[in-house]
């Protein structure tokens, strides 16, 4: 069985960088796969990264990650401009991050706007 | 005192206007297996004769920062570059020390590679900041929509620091240069292939251009 949990943006928006990374980590290392609302902002995807690498044991391998967002470049100015307006007033909840534990999921594959989750199979069943 | 006071507050700006910047920093990122350290030894042996950084088809063969200083290169109008050459351990989300039982390492060895390897991720990714110019180094065999390879694109924007595609690994088949260029427009992107030498040198054309 897999396990998802939603995480909806007004849960981490106030959140320090550290905190934000931390709540959706110990969500993954409960071997649940986190919907998050939104994104996180560049510099925090690296971080959790480097974080991740951090933790890793034998038990925990590390996390697959993968963001859906809108392509601005397809969007006219005024999708454009009521976009740059939302995150300015609600912060980025534009698009969707998938975080999985790397144990159970083994790709996440996106092309672009569709996203693909291939999970392992459980081993000892 | 007032002198004092404005040589410290240049040196605290790092700004010196009377000293002229010598070489950049130019770092090699990418995924693990896309070929940095394979083009970091194109670009020493084609310049200093010398190669840089061992290779392996087993990944994360990198797992240290590695730094040549004062690589020169030349263009074919005869101007100079130089810069320190900085190769870096793979970015990935995850490592599995069963992946390298796999590649034939025994237990002991792939769970120091791996423990290796995540401490290398670790420091590419602190490095960052200490990066002027990167060349982002893809396998172009490899579907590009990875979000390591966001990422780090993402993080190097974020801290505005200039970036060269390199589309690796064209002498195979399966390469696509036009799958990694769509997918990331923004950047300019050349093929090539560190291994055999093909299209280096409109690379090193390409290297002038941007790391200015």
């Amino acid at each position: 069985m897999v396990t998802f949990q939603f995480v909806p943006y007004q849960d981490i928006e106030n959140l320090s960088s550290a905190k934000r990374i931390n709540k959706l980590l110990n969500i993954v290392k409960e071997n649940k796969i986190v919907l998050m609302e939104g994104r996180l902002k560049k510099e925090e995807e690296g971080d959790l990264i480097e974080i991740t690498m951090g933790e890793i044991t034998q038990k925990f391998k590390g996390i697959e990650l993968s963001v859906i967002y809108p392509d601005r470049s397809k969007q006219d100015l005024f999708q454009k401009v009521r976009g740059t307006m939302t995150s300015v007033l609600l912060g980025n909840r534009e698009g969707m991050t998938i975080i999985g534990p790397a144990s159970i999921v083994k790709k996440i594959e996106k092309n672009p706007n569709k996203i693909e989750l291939f999970t392992r199979e459980a081993r000892g069943e | 005192m007032v002198k004092e006071f404005f040589m410290n507050l240049l040196k605290r700006l790092s700004f010196n206007p009377f000293s002229k910047k010598s070489h950049i920093k130019l770092g090699l990122y990418g995924p693990p297996n896309g070929g940095k350290s394979t083009l970091a030894n194109r670009i020493c042996e084609d310049w200093l004769g010398e190669s840089m950084s061992s290779v392996s088809h087993i990944p994360h063969e990198t797992r240290e920062i590695v730094i040549k200083e004062q690589v020169t290169i030349k263009n074919g109008k005869g101007k100079e570059l130089t810069f320190s050459l900085v190769d870096t351990p793979g970015i990935a989300t995850k490592i599995d020390y069963e992946d390298f039982l796999k590649r034939g390492l025994n237990k002991e060895e792939a769970k120091k590679r791996a423990k290796e390897a995540t401490k290398g991720v670790i420091d590419s990714i602190k490095w960052l900041d200490k990066m002027e110019s990167v060349i982002v180094v893809l396998d172009a065999t490899q579907d590009p929509y990875s979000q390591v390879n966001v990422t780090i694109l993402g993080n190097l924007q974020a801290r505005d620091i200039p970036v060269l595609i390199v589309a690796n690994k064209v002498d195979l088949k399966k390469s696509s240069i036009d799958a990694i260029q769509s997918a990331f427009p923004q950047y300019k992107v050349i093929g090539i292939s560190a291994k055999y030498g093909k299209n280096v040198d409109d690379f090193y054309e390409e290297l002038f251009k941007f790391a200015k």
